[in-house]
């Protein structure tokens, strides 16, 4: 640029050189700062292409200098964190679960890492208190279909209810009604039968030919006196808790379909020691013995 | 030399035209070439496979309910989605996913490995009235579904003969036994033999909404949901190999 550029006279700028009908162009470059800026946008771009991972290759890409991976990033990040708890977890997995009360600091972990995994894995199910809902179990009364222990929870909790684990607690209502195990009639009859169970208003006759159809279908899981049964999964009939609800007809519902819930297999999704801390939280929102 | 002399340039048309094509074609190399290659950013993993038909019908129901616009499919590596979600989600995890329903926004929870997390009942029971079971959700009820019967015609002629044409490796006897397989994996009695010779021994067979007389939307929708996330075996991946870092 050593070219000597003409000046315009009235503004004293520069011109190009250019001139159409007497009329000339100034030149007004674009600033310095600015230039320079953009120019070493470009060289940084030079370096993080090098620097870190950048252009396709024919068998994969160029990997960089500084060798940076979101992935290895983050997992040094959950190492960090797992590792942060991983003393009081290894402390709680090793201590036998029914003694884990008696260690108020401990018992205190299990809380609280208990508290954070049953809302994120179970209070869509069992409600963000444990309180259940129909169809779901609550969780904060000492009503348990399955063994409400300690152990027994943890055991629910390790295999899950109806699943495909080879050790999942199994039990199923027959459809009654859909498989035409039973007549309208007879369900009807053992519907009543079932209410005077639990010392509710119902029919005193059909009742009594209801209890000859309960003695035939239901003694086996339920008992002889409806107490149920934890050991194959049957509820007490004789108690105010229904999972799907206790008014005759939803009594009828239940015995023509036969429904039963499933309780995933949590430790598909979750390590051994959260578990644990789950079985204490969940027992003591309500466990039985 | 060349700022001295672009008037050569723009005083020949043939010249500029050759110097346009050159730099036009810098940008296309640039945006096109990688995508040639785009295989090799899959991870090689075992256990994604192509959806079943049931599943491929509930994911055409996903996407024409435009459940994409409320939820996520993808994990982020970032420690606090990990803590909540899982492992973050792979490449090769939405291969067969045409097209991928990473999404945008989360109105509502990512989905990316929701498989197998909550029962068939309370999909079904959430679906019919969100509200009954998360009282504080704001996601609208989708009760229709269950009365709905799947266009099966338009899963076994459509759905999977256009995956194929985008790169889905359906074979022919997937294709041929497509109605067969989308039946029996809603109905537990049925003869799912074939099926998982096809899909592998981990296809779940369900009467997945609860109501064995018919396979409705609601079937293939939970069978979809209850998939996601649940292929690939992390006890045999290995996260940190080199060719797993991205």
């Amino acid at each position: 640029m050593s070219d000597k550029k003409p000046k315009d006279d009235i503004t004293g700028v520069e011109t190009t050189g250019h001139s159409w009908d007497g009329i000339t162009e100034l030149n007004n470059p674009l600033p310095r700062w600015w230039v320079l800026t953009f120019y070493a946008c470009i060289a940084w771009a030079v370096v993080y292409w090098i620097a870190m991972p950048a252009w396709p290759t024919i068998s994969g890409n160029t990997k960089g200098l500084l060798g940076m991976s979101d992935r290895r990033q983050v997992d040094q990040e959950v190492a960090k964190l797992v590792s942060s708890r991983a003393p009081q977890f290894a402390q709680l997995h090793a201590t036998p679960i029914e003694l884990v009360s008696k260690n108020k600091e401990l018992f205190q972990f299990a809380q609280e890492s208990g508290r954070v995994a049953f809302a994120q894995n179970c209070s869509t199910c069992h409600g963000a208190g444990g309180q259940g809902a129909k169809g779901y179990p609550s969780l904060v009364d000492d009503v348990w279909l399955w063994d409400g222990s300690i152990q027994g929870i943890r055991s629910t909790l390790q295999t899950g209810i109806r699943t495909d684990h080879p050790d999942a607690r199994f039990s199923q209502m027959p459809s009654f009604g859909r498989d035409k195990l039973l007549e309208p009639q007879q369900i009807a009859d053992v519907t009543q039968f079932v209410l005077t169970l639990s010392r509710q208003p119902a029919d005193a006759n059909a009742a009594a030919r209801g209890a000859q159809v309960f003695a035939t279908n239901c003694v086996a899981c339920h008992g002889a006196e409806g107490k149920g049964d934890p050991l194959q999964g049957a509820p007490n009939l004789t108690d105010k808790e229904w999972l799907y609800g206790g008014t005759a007809q939803e009594i009828t519902t239940q015995i023509n379909l036969g429904r039963g819930g499933v309780m995933p297999t949590m430790s598909q999704r979750l390590d051994p020691a959260t578990l644990d801390a789950l079985a204490v939280y969940v027992h003591s929102l309500g466990g039985g013995t | 030399m060349l700022f001295k002399n672009h008037g050569i340039i723009e005083r020949n048309s043939m010249i500029l035209l050759v110097g346009i094509l050159l730099v036009v074609s810098i940008g296309g190399i640039v945006q096109i070439a990688p995508l040639f290659r785009i295989e090799q950013t899959i991870e090689k993993v075992d256990g994604v496979r192509p959806y079943t038909p049931l599943e491929l019908a509930g994911r055409g129901v996903y996407i024409r309910e435009g459940c994409y616009t409320c939820h996520s499919q993808m994990i982020r590596p970032l420690r606090d989605e990990i803590e909540r979600y899982g492992h973050y989600s792979l490449a090769a995890e939405s291969m067969y996913d045409h097209p991928f329903q990473w999404g945008s926004k989360r109105t509502g929870p990512d989905l990316a490995r929701v498989g197998a997390k909550y029962s068939d009942a309370w999909h079904v029971q959430h679906l019919i009235n969100p509200r009954s079971v998360v009282p504080e959700s704001i996601m609208p009820p989708y009760a229709f579904l269950e009365g709905r019967e799947i266009g099966i015609k338009d899963v076994v002629d459509k759905h999977i003969v256009a995956q194929t044409r985008v790169g889905v490796p359906y074979t022919q006897a997937d294709i041929d036994n497509a109605k067969t397989d989308l039946m029996a994996q809603a109905d537990p009695n049925a003869d799912s033999e074939g099926l998982q010779a096809r899909y592998g021994g981990k296809v779940t067979v369900r009467d997945f909404d609860g109501d064995p007389s018919k396979v409705t939307e609601m079937d293939a929708l939970v069978a979809y949901l209850q998939v996601l996330g649940t292929m690939v075996d992390f006890k045999t991946y290995e996260p940190m190999k080199a060719e797993n870092l991205r």
